[in-house]
This record gives C-alpha cells, structure tokens and sequence, in this order.
C-alpha cells in the first residue's frame, strides 16, 4: 500500500525546481504534437530558438511580449494572493486600453507634460473598476466572483466593440472600427531605437518590485496573506477581510488595466477590438508558474513571451500552426500544479511509516 | 408592446428558443452532475470546444453523425479524467485545474484543427441533424412547430434532464453521489468508495458537457470555428447556481435563457435602429450575472464543494 502524507517543511528546492521542470516538461511535451503535425522536432525547437535568441531584435520582440504578461501576471497573483479569484484581467486591460485612447487621442485639452501620467492614472483605475464591482456582488451577495469576472470579460469584449463603432471610433478611420490614435505625448516612450520594446517593461519591472517588497515586507502584504490563508482566521485577528478584499480588488483590476495602457499607449498606438490574444488569461499561466511571486512573475512572463515569440517564429518557417504556444504554455500549467502536489505531500510505502512510528 | 406579445405568441421564437437552451441543458446538467459529487469543474469551457471540434471532426472523417457524438462525449470524458485525476485522488484546486483544462482542452482542439486544415479560408462543411419529423406529430397546432422541427440532439438533452433527475433522486447511486458532495465522510463509512464516485461524476459530467458542444458543430451550425463556444461553459457555471443544482431547473434556467436570448435577436430586428446592435449581444452574459446574483443569496452549495478529501485523512 502507498499512502500519502503532509511534508513537515515547505522546501525552497520545490519552489524553485517545480516550476523549471514543469517549464521542461512542457516544452518537450511539445515534440509529440510537433510529429504530430509531420514536423521535425528537433528542427523546430532550432527554429524556436532562433526565434527568441537569435538576434537582439528578437530578443527584444520576446520583451515587448513579456511586458503585458507581467502586468496580467502580476493582477492574478496578487488576487490569487488572497484567494480573490480574479479571471477577469482580459476585460480589465480593455477597460484601461479603453481609458487611455478616450483620454490620450485629444478630446481633452491636457498639458503635453502631464498627459502620459493621466493616461496611466486613469487606464489603472478603470482597471480598477472593472474589478470592484464583482468584488462587491461577492461580498454584498456572495455571487461568485469566478462567473462574474468570467462573463465581464465578454461583456467588456462587446461594449469595446460598441465604443469603437460609436463615440471613441476614429472619424479618419473610413468606418474601420479602431479608435483614434494616441498623441505622440501620451505615448510611452520606446526602449531601443527601431524596436517595439518600450518603457511600459520599465513601469511593469517596477511594479513587480513594488509588488514584491510590499507582499513580503509590510503590514498591508501580511493581512494579505492572512485573508488568503484562512479568512475566518484572519477575521477573528481583528482584520477587517472585506477591505482587504476590496483593496487587494483594486490593485489587481488596476494592474491588468495598465497592461492595456501599456499596449496601447506603448505598442499599437490605436484601439482595435484584437488588442490582445488573451494576455488577461495567459496572465494566470504565470502567475501559478511564478508560485504567486511578484519576482517570479518576471520570470515566468520571459518563459511564456519566449514561447509564443519562438512558436511564431517556427511557425513561419515550417508551417507548423501556432497554436503549439497555447498548448505548451497549457501543459506547463497543469505541470506546475502537479508539481504543487509533490511540493505538499510525499509518497510513502504504508509498511515503512509503520515501521518509522 | 405588442410587438413583443406577438414574438412570444409565435411558434418560430419557441423553436428558436429551444434550440438556444439545448447546449447549455448538456452544459448545465454536466456541471450539475460534477458539482453535486463535490468539484467544481472549470474545465466545462474547454471542454465545449472538444466537443465541438471532435464531434464534427469525425463526421467530416466518415464517422457518421452518431459516430461523432459518441467520438465527442469518449474526447470530453477523456479531459474530465485528467481533471478528475488532478481534483480528486491530488486533491489540487479545483478552480486552478479546471482552468488549466479548458486552456489545455481549448489548445489541443485548436491545434488539431489548424494541423488538419492548414490552409482553408472558408471551413469545410458536415450534412448536421435534420429535424425530427414525426409524421403525426408535427402536425400539432404549436407544439408541433416547436417541438418537432427539433433535432435528435435536443430530444436526447430533454431525455436526460429526465434521466439525471431520476438517477439522482430515486437511486442509490443518486443518493451515494449526492453525499460524496455533503459529507464525504460519511461515504467512506458506508464502505463506498469516495474517489470512485467522485472521478466516475466528473468523467460522465464531462461527457454532457461535451455533447453541448457537438450540439454546436452537429446541430446548430455545420462547421467548426474559432471562438464559437464564446462563453457558453461559463454561462452554464452561473445557470446551475441558479437552477440549485436540481436537473428541473437546469432545464427552466437553461430555457428562460434560451428565450431571452431568442427575444433579443427578434428585439434586434424590430428595434435596432435605436440601440446599437451591441447591447444586445451583450443581454445574455449581463443576464447570467444578474441570475447568479438573484440566486447567490440562497443559494444551498453541496456543501463539500471544493473541498479535497483524502482516504484516512479525517
């Protein structure tokens, strides 16, 4: 007989090797879907390679890539934090891109200077909103803020749609339904010249920073996790869990808006209703890649921007559908959270314990 | 007003309605079926688009139209296993793996697609169900129209809305499965095995689930796309609170759904000159949301949902 059995210490070779070896598993996972498709495995993993390091441009591709990845990275590891299951940063960096365009295409008159920092303020509350209210209906009626975050981003999918054929749609357009472009003031600068990597990976690393110092460091990251851990407990050491809730709310909803701004106001410039491939969900990947660790998410971000930067590359040069990036970056969830189980528990011989006691 | 009077009068808006409702009744009772056991299944999304794209899939290969059901509900147990092996016997989160599923299952499906099909612009089609036309029957006044210019698949979702009902509440194993999500405990007392009814739960939930996708590629439409599960899984999540986990009311949910969303396509052709076509489009998620947050409230969970259990583990 096996049996299981709770590890007595949480050990920092788990925390670290898990998400390693889940990442390598998963990327030879890939091989079987690559014979699959008739492909030459270890071609195509040559061809993924080039794709990511292959030359400073495409490193840096891998970069422009990671940068909305650390921001959703970051909005679900904060919530998941406190066992706020926030799955709804897709609609949230909607909601900032949206702010962003409405405010940074010109219908206000802003001093150039301060138009930027308007832009990010205003994209991170609006973010920010989009979180509070399922915070709210969780709290006030106890409706699942899984559905609810889930069902928003549809909904915000749509109502983007609207305001790109209505009032934000660009009258210069010829009825393509994207909105105005950003001022060049209110753009985020770019890092290297003739690259798309920009400064939003500047704001995101520092966020990252902020994120993890104050998780590890400060009063507010301790009732955090306390409210994560165990909210009954948390409640009967006198701290108040539906304001933490709706803080750690606000900051999550505020962060995924910022990947909106980020790539609107840092890459494309414009609004369209395809901003992003489920960055909001990929956020999620990440984040349980990272162990919940705001350091971690930079990491896993690169890992993941790595991923789908190679697999288009592959992609383009064998034919192989891109799709393989969804799939590896899937994999490696499911690994990670297998690992998570080994990480808790051991398996041991039932004869042997018996023996040990 | 009136004008909606006559839309709800009319025989063509129930049959649409009713057509709506059938994937979210497969959805519904699946996610019922989980969550009665005591786990949550996320992978319900996913597991629609398997469904969706293995069901047609085999027909397109030759299959046959049953065959392709069949090949649908084997993919869609296939995936609940794996997230019934994670859940389960792992005892991981729930919400975690079942998200991971519907990445994973939404991948696999996508990928298979494209490998099989690189390079078609507009995708291949599948003769889907014809309406089932009883000679007697669909010459009823109403009914007849309603009922009767259905498809198999919709008879088959309306035939275990009776079926789930019956096993749940006149046998043992309905009673066995209703415990396992209360008190686990108190099955494993009984000598029953918990992980067994636990993983048999979610492998035959998400076998429902899946054939609410075929409905999609088989019934509904006669091709596959990308995208064109678009939330229904969730959907079927927010409904089963509302329906409180009872298969009845899986089937009322899954219908007032049905027909709101039929009324809003109608709304759209009568009144869409005023609002822009938008909102409507966005009526059935604001709906959802709204359903959940009536029946939240009261809302009387199995009460060992979510929780992991483990053999010799009290």
């Amino acid at each position: 007989m096996i049996r299981i059995e709770p590890r007595q210490t949480q050990s920092r070779a788990f925390a670290v090797g898990v998400p390693i070896l889940s990442a390598v598993i998963a990327l030879a996972f890939a091989a079987i879907p690559l014979l699959a498709a008739g492909a030459n495995p270890i071609q195509a993993y040559g061809e993924m390679y080039k794709g990511v390091f292959g030359s400073v441009f495409a490193f840096s591709e891998v970069l422009t890539r990671a940068t909305p990845l650390i921001f959703t990275g970051l909005a679900a590891a904060l919530a998941f934090r406190a066992k706020l299951w926030n799955i709804g940063a897709e609609g949230q960096l909607y909601l900032g891109a949206m702010a962003a365009v409405a405010i940074g295409s010109g219908v206000l008159d802003v001093p150039g200077l301060l138009l930027l920092p308007l832009i990010v303020v205003l994209g991170a509350a609006a973010g920010a909103a989009g979180m509070v209210a399922p915070t709210y209906l969780k709290t006030r009626f106890g409706a699942d803020e899984v559905v609810t975050t889930l069902l928003l981003n549809f909904i915000i999918l749509i109502f983007v749609q609207m305001m790109l054929e209505g009032p934000l749609q660009d009258p210069m357009s010829l009825g393509w339904p994207q909105s105005a472009p950003i001022l060049d003031q209110g753009m985020l600068p770019p890092l290297i010249e003739r690259m798309r990597v920009h400064s939003g990976l500047i704001l995101a690393l520092i966020l990252a920073g902020l994120a993890q110092f104050m998780l590890a460091r400060s009063v507010w990251g301790f009732r955090l996790r306390a409210v994560g851990e165990n909210a009954a407990a948390a409640r009967h050491a006198g701290i108040n869990v539906k304001r933490s809730l709706f803080g750690v709310a606000i900051l999550s909803g505020g962060v995924a808006g910022l990947a909106g701004v980020s790539e609107v106001a840092g890459l494309k410039g414009y609004l369209t209703s395809d901003l992003s491939p489920g960055f909001g969900y990929t956020g999620i990947v990440v984040a349980m890649l990272a162990g919940l660790s705001p350091a971690g998410v930079v990491i896993a971000a690169l890992f993941i921007a790595s991923v789908f930067v190679g697999a288009d590359s592959m992609s383009r040069a064998m034919g192989v559908s891109s799709f393989l990036a969804d799939l590896v970056v899937s994999v490696s969830l499911l690994c990670v959270l297998v690992g998570s189980f080994f990480a808790r528990y051991r398996v041991v011989r039932a004869s042997t314990t018996r023996a040990a006691s | 007003m009136m004008d909606i009077l006559n839309i709800l009068l009319s025989e063509s808006f129930w049959a649409a309605s009713l057509r709506i409702a059938t994937p979210l009744i497969f959805g519904v009772l699946g996610a019922l079926i989980c969550e009665r056991a005591g786990v949550l299944n996320l992978g319900i999304e996913g597991i629609f688009v398997v469904g969706a794209m293995c069901g047609w899939m085999a027909v397109w290969l030759g299959a046959g139209l049953w065959g392709g059901v069949l090949v649908a509900a084997l993919a869609g147990a296939f995936f609940g296993l794996l997230h019934a092996i994670l859940t389960v016997p792992l005892g991981l989160s729930q919400h975690v793996s079942g998200l991971g599923i519907t990445l994973f299952a939404t991948s696999v499906s996508y990928y298979t697609y494209r490998t099989a099909l690189p390079n078609v612009s507009s995708p291949p089609r599948i003769e889907p169900f014809q309406p089932l036309d009883l000679p007697m029957l669909s010459d009823l006044p109403f009914l007849g129209t309603v009922l009767f210019q259905q498809t198999a698949l919709t008879w088959l979702a309306l035939l275990l809305v009776a079926v789930v009902w019956y096993v749940m509440n006149r046998t043992a194993l309905g009673v066995a499965l209703q415990a396992v999500g209360d008190n686990p405990d108190s099955v494993d007392a009984q000598g029953l095995s918990v992980y067994g009814l636990r993983i048999g739960a979610i492998v035959v939930g998400s076998a429902l689930m899946a054939l609410g996708g075929a409905f999609l590629t088989m019934s509904a439409f006669d091709a596959f796309f990308f995208g064109m599960v678009n939330g229904r899984g969730w959907v079927c999540i927010a409904l089963v609170i509302f329906a409180s986990w009872r298969p009845g009311k899986a089937l009322l949910g899954a219908l007032l759904f049905g027909a709101f969303d039929a009324l809003q396509v109608r709304l759209q052709t009568e009144i869409g000159a005023l609002v822009p076509g938008q909102v409507f489009l966005m009526a059935p998620y604001v709906l959802s949301i709204i359903a959940l947050v009536v029946a939240a409230r009261s809302a009387d969970y199995p009460r060992a949902l979510l929780t992991p259990w483990f053999k010799g583990q009290r």
